[in-house]
């Protein structure tokens, strides 16, 4: 009776708000926008419940600013956003990759570019997400494609950005925020949560910004005791401006190098059927669930397709799509952006296999069929 | 082999189709136990414009959310009648509210005035919904009355209940006259065409 008590069915957007509170995210700030507003609108009343933070705040830059203030105060800290908020907190979310500042970002992605399409889904903010902040940095993009998934990613999300101190972009389609389905929220199931690493040294022994061989330093809370300067600027070990090209290459390499070696601790991803798949489609989001349709009417006619589900948009999960890329002879990549990720599979193509897209930019999912109809084209 | 039933709900925005949407596949899936997918699709308008919501129902998970060729439509205005009645299978259901929808491309639909009677009994148009809701319930074998009445109750503000449940009733008993004069009529077809 218990279990059964548990299952619920809830839009994209609650179970990502069930997955932010089971994570331990204690702060929220930001600026209501559709279509991720429920987001906010749960979390206002849930966050003072478990002795949390909710702040509305004036636009989308001072948000991101008070999740970054958050986080170094020690609290696990999120906003949510869509296209025209996410441009305004690229800057602070620079600030959070440079300080390496845990913090999780939910783009719940509509048409654009600007105010754009605001109740259709699209999924053109992939590259965005990637490099809307300027300069080198990496970033850790996930993208869930189930209710199950979005509560499952957003803990994922919380426990990346803690492990490895750097922003983590929740990235959805309105499709997926707004679905609702059954998912049985499990209270008993063990679940890892990652707190950030703190430092052990005393206080006057603690190097902020140390290179340590994993590359992340420990962090420490700001008002534990443990005086560090974060700035925005580059910086040496100790968090002071340096322009010293021995340092600044130490950090930037230290900064994409925490994150290279543990790509596969990131990388999620699902392979449906394409162990002898001749057409191979790669999807991501709600496409990712036509796809699968178009996979099965496929193989009911014969034909021999299969499917890799991407959740792991960045970093770009190499290893797994040169795999489809080698075994199957064509590979689709259906989304609803002018050509973002079959860019990136192009790119690691190097004529293994032929690369075929689908771009629906009108404002409405890719159907089934669409797909289909793809996949009788190239076979 | 798994099954499919897609649904549509769709009307104009305030109609209520998506807590309509909500309800139905609450029922379906907790209540029942299928697996459900519901999704919807609406304009930047808080009234007016096209609204709909979609409800699939499946014995396993559900890839696509979205409704492909429809099990059972019901149609609150006559835009909405229009636009999908042609994504109907040829054995689906349409559910019309009368009360807007005049023009019905299909001969065997199901002509239920929701929104006047909500007007006429509760002087309320907002319960049509509700009213929809029952008739579903009985019209089509995809949710039972029990289910749809636990789910209706678990989601309607406090102190609606017996409004609710007064229009949810009423709609059962108008789905259940629909019914019979659907069966009544298709027999007095055949007897028609045999003679």
């Amino acid at each position: 009776m218990k279990r059964k008590d548990q299952e619920k069915l809830l839009q994209g957007n609650e179970a990502i708000v069930e997955g932010a509170l089971r994570a331990g995210c204690r702060f929220f700030a930001g600026y209501p926008i559709t279509p991720a507003t429920e987001i906010s609108e749960i979390l206002s009343t849930r966050l003072p419940k478990v002795d949390g933070t909710f702040i509305q705040m004036e636009d989308e830059i001072a948000s991101m600013g008070a999740v970054i203030g958050a986080s170094l105060a020690g609290a696990k800290s999120m906003t949510a956003t869509s296209g025209p908020g996410f441009s305004l907190m690229q800057e602070n979310l620079g600030f959070a990759c440079i300080a390496e500042v845990p913090c999780v970002v939910v783009n719940v992605m509509r048409g654009g570019p600007s105010t754009g399409l605001p109740t259709s889904p699209s999924q053109s903010d992939v590259m965005q997400a990637r490099w809307g902040t300027h300069g080198d940095h990496p970033m850790i993009v996930l993208c869930p494609s189930t209710i199950r998934e979005c509560y499952d990613l957003t803990i994922r999300a919380f426990n990346l950005s803690e492990k490895y101190r750097n922003p983590v972009i929740l990235l959805v389609d309105e499709v997926i925020a707004h679905m609702r389905e059954k998912i049985t929220l499990d209270g008993s199931r063990p679940i890892d949560i990652f707190n950030r690493v703190k430092p052990t040294v005393p206080p006057e022994w603690y190097i902020p910004y140390e290179d340590t061989p994993t590359g992340i330093p420990a962090m420490a809370d700001f008002g534990e005791g443990y005086r560090y300067h974060v700035t925005g600027l580059t910086h040496d070990i100790r968090g002071f401006p340096t322009s010293k090209p021995e340092e600044i290459d130490l950090f930037i390499r230290r900064l994409f190098r925490k994150i290279s070696q543990n790509f596969a601790d990131m990388q999620i991803g699902e392979f449906y059927q394409t162990e002898d798949a001749e057409i191979t489609v790669i999807a991501y989001g709600c496409v990712a669930r036509s796809a699968k349709r178009a996979v099965i009417d496929a193989r009911e006619r014969g034909i021999r397709a299969g499917l890799l589900k991407l959740n792991t948009l960045w970093p770009f999960m190499r290893t797994q799509v040169e795999k489809v890329l080698h075994t199957s002879d064509c590979v689709i990549v259906p989304e609803m952006n002018m050509g973002q990720v079959s860019r990136e599979v192009k790119r690691v193509n190097k004529g293994a296999a032929k690369v075929f897209t689908i771009n629906k930019v009108d404002g409405t999912i890719i159907t089934p069929q669409e797909i289909m109809g793809k996949i009788r084209e190239v076979c | 082999m798994s099954y499919r039933y897609d649904i549509r709900l769709s009307g104009s925005g305030g109609q209520g189709l998506i807590l309509m949407g909500i309800i139905l596949a609450e029922a379906i899936g907790l209540h029942d136990g299928k697996y459900v997918a519901q999704t919807q699709s609406y304009g930047p308008e808080a009234r007016g414009g096209s609204s709909k919501a979609e409800v699939v129902v499946s014995d396993e998970e559900i890839d696509y959310p979205k409704a492909m060729k429809l099990d059972l439509l019901v149609a609150m205005n006559q835009k909405s009648c229009d636009d999908y009645s042609m994504d109907l299978k040829s054995e689906g259901v349409l559910i019309v509210d009368s009360t807007f929808v005049t023009q019905i491309p299909l001969q065997g639909a199901y002509r239920i005035p929701f929104t006047r009677m909500a007007r006429e009994k509760f002087k309320r148009d907002m319960v049509a919904n509700i009213i929809a809701l029952g008739a579903i319930s009985k019209v089509t074998s995809i949710v039972s009355p029990k289910a749809i009445e636990s789910a209706v109750l678990a989601r309607v503000p406090k102190g609606t209940e017996k409004l609710n449940r007064d229009a949810l009733r009423m709609g059962m008993r108008a789905g259940q006259k629909a019914k019979q004069l659907m069966a009544s009529s298709a027999v007095s077809l055949i007897e028609n065409e045999d003679t």
